[in-house]
């Protein structure tokens, strides 16, 4: 049995004109019609939210130690590794997990940057 | 020796700092790895190098959130304000008030705080270059503190506007070298020694045979509790393995209360020490985005995202740093307890090595820290200053021709260096902090607010910075100048920023709600310009 032949498909050359609909949100957003401040909002609102999350995650993290210590003293004196706990969070843990915070913080806001641009470049 | 060392180092740092370039050449693009470390470069100052490591030495655990907020303030900056500040083409400060609220008489007002929040920043700088100048000469302190505040500010008068990235980002490496390889022989003495105890329940005694030289007189407290007068420039000496007593008055923690957190510096009441740590917290959080020279730098980003990218890689390069003075400050414990007893917490770092470790070893090691120091002190003072007169000769004062920008670096410079002659006794952390509670209280709540919230009215603005800063400025004033305060009163004034901050927000959102007729009425426009993401060019 003879294979199926290939599907017939059209060829053309490159968008030689970028999209129309871009140029009408880029216009929206440009004239700050109600649309285009609609889509500003929003981004804001969304940026706003992330960074808000992760200082949440900051304030908890690190801003709950001085309540634990007061409220617990027994925590602050066990020593995992040979440390007094406090030195070890404070004196090495706590930077590794500002940067980790601040490299999740950059990755998720270029996505929602991508993600808006996506949305003004299609439509 | 060390001395000649440190001439030798300090002349070609000095050198290095002069080399000049128009401005242009550093705002062309600068990419982010080296962008991080010309900004880490400038931001560790003499209160990272020396300061840290001479308050984790007098009073341990509780002051190491210092560093962590010194490095977390990046964060802040991050999450807050980086992109959308290089995406507003705001230069300093006051460039961004005119562009986000388009108000002449705040950007006057914004100048005088960039100009308040300088000076109160090179005080601890000043403190620093006359301390390491008598550890390393002997000479006396004022002295150390005029010699280099005229050698910076005839730098920054006479050598032109700024340093190249390239320099500030190699100040970066220095220091960071300079305290780790000591660090290494360091640790590896302590372990040889068998690993003495940082914080013996009995007791601290001497590790080697040791003459203290007070320069002020002292009451000393034997542990058994008899105590002796040391009159002023007399010399004790201590045996190896004898009994370290405590100075009366001194604010130095012993034993558990060096060791774990509480309420060491209180009294034993909880609750102040708990405010205190909270309201450190929220200054060094919050005050980093608002140190002028600071934001002067992220001009040099290509865009939003670079800028954002330069933060992290400032953040990961400053905490790298500070896992270091905490170190210096842990072992000064063992080997230079002296310090404590003769008030010189602060130079733990460059007497450290020399004591610690033998012969010319030590003496070599503690050259390079001196010269790490000296880095310190000359980057970050050159920094600001330049930062200071620059507003002064363009906003405030001047005109901007080249000659007001020197005469006005000569007048900025002097400020400092008279009241840093008149700081001796002070911790360099601790006057650093007070900056800190200062822009937190003025500065965050405007960047904070401007980029993120469309009602914010420059009436609202101007309100929440006077009175936020304003209270903040004057907490700062009665604790350097002031009566000595104590109890409640005492942990308010001394740590502001736990009530300054909240008050500053609140003003400024009430006033501008008050206000709402003067929001800018092209203020969508420039949440667009701040907030769209960088390939779409809007």
């Amino acid at each position: 049995m003879p294979a199926e032949p290939p599907k017939r498909v059209r060829v053309v050359l490159a968008d030689a004109a970028p999209p129309r609909g871009g140029d009408h949100t880029r216009t929206e957003l440009e004239e700050q019609t109600g649309i285009g401040e609609a889509l500003v909002k929003g981004l804001v609102r969304t940026q706003l939210s992330l960074a808000l999350r992760c200082a949440a995650v900051v304030a908890v993290g690190l801003g709950s130690l001085p309540l634990l210590f007061t409220v617990a003293p027994s925590v602050a004196g066990t020593r995992p590794f040979g440390v007094v706990l406090p030195w070890l969070l404070l004196g090495v843990a706590a930077y590794p997990f500002l940067f980790g915070v601040g490299w999740a913080y950059t990755h998720l806001v270029e996505r929602n940057e991508r993600d808006f641009t996506d949305l003004v470049e299609k439509h | 020796m060390v001395t000649v060392a440190t001439v030798i180092i300090g002349a070609y740092g000095l050198r290095m700092a002069r080399t000049t370039s128009d401005f242009l050449v550093a705002s062309r693009e600068v990419s982010p790895a080296w962008n991080a470390a010309a900004i880490s470069g400038e931001y560790l100052s003499a209160a990272s190098f020396l300061g840290v490591a001479g308050l984790v030495l007098k009073q341990g655990v509780d002051v190491l959130w210092y560093p962590v907020g010194f490095a977390a303030g990046y964060l802040a900056l991050l999450l807050f304000v980086s992109a959308p500040l290089r995406r507003s083409r705001a230069f300093t400060l006051p460039d961004f008030c005119e562009l986000r609220l388009g108000s002449a008489r705040l950007r006057k007002l914004a100048t005088l705080f960039v100009i308040l929040i300088g000076w109160l920043y090179l005080v601890p700088q000043l403190q620093g270059a006359g301390l390491t100048l008598r550890t390393v000469t002997g000479g006396p302190y004022p002295v150390g503190v005029l010699l280099v505040g005229l050698v910076v500010i005839a730098n920054v008068a006479l050598g032109g506007m700024r340093s190249i990235t390239f320099v500030q980002a190699f100040q970066y490496w220095l220091k960071l070298t300079a305290l780790a390889v000591p660090i290494i022989f360091l640790v590896l003495h302590w372990q040889a020694d068998g690993r003495p105890q940082l914080a013996p329940p009995a007791g601290q005694t001497f590790a080697h045979a040791t003459t203290v030289e007070f320069d002020h007189s002292a009451t000393l407290v034997r542990p058994d509790g008899s105590t002796v007068d040391v009159p002023a420039h007399t010399s004790m000496a201590f045996p190896a393995g004898a009994p370290i007593p405590q100075v009366r008055g001194a604010d130095v923690s012993t034993g558990a209360d060096w060791l774990l957190p509480g309420a060491t510096e209180h009294g034993g009441r909880r609750d102040r020490g708990l405010f205190n740590a909270y309201s450190l917290i929220l200054a060094t959080f919050l005050g980093t985005m608002g140190l002028p020279h600071v934001l002067v730098r992220f001009y040099t980003n290509r865009d939003g995202a670079a800028a954002r990218r330069t933060t992290l890689v400032v953040l990961g390069l400053v905490g790298l740093f500070y896992l270091l003075p905490t170190l210096y400050g842990v072992l000064g414990r063992v080997y230079t307890p002296r310090l404590l007893m003769t008030g010189d917490t602060d130079a733990v770092v460059l007497v450290l090595p020399g004591a610690a470790l033998p012969g010319l070893t030590g003496q070599l090691l503690g050259a390079l820290v001196a010269a790490g120091a000296f880095a310190a002190f000359l980057s970050t003072s050159s920094g600001l200053l330049t930062s200071v007169a620059g507003v002064l000769s363009t906003d405030l004062l001047g005109r901007g021709s080249v000659r007001d920008f020197r005469v006005y670096a000569v007048l900025a410079g002097l400020v400092p260096v008279a009241l840093a002659l008149r700081a001796d006794g002070l911790d360099v952390s601790q006057v650093v902090g007070l900056a800190f509670a200062v822009a937190a209280s003025s500065f965050c709540p405007l960047l904070v607010l401007g980029i993120w919230w469309r009602g914010l009215t420059s009436v609202g603005a101007a309100a929440g910075v006077t009175v936020g800063g304003g209270a903040a400025l004057a907490a700062v004033i009665t604790t350097v100048a002031g009566p000595r305060l104590s109890g409640w009163p005492a942990v308010l004034v001394g740590q502001p920023a736990a009530w300054s901050v909240p008050l500053a927000f609140l003003v400024m959102v009430s006033v501008s709600l008050l206000t709402r007729r003067r929001v800018p009425v092209d203020v969508g426009l420039t949440m667009l310009r701040l907030h769209a993401p960088d390939p779409l060019r809007l």
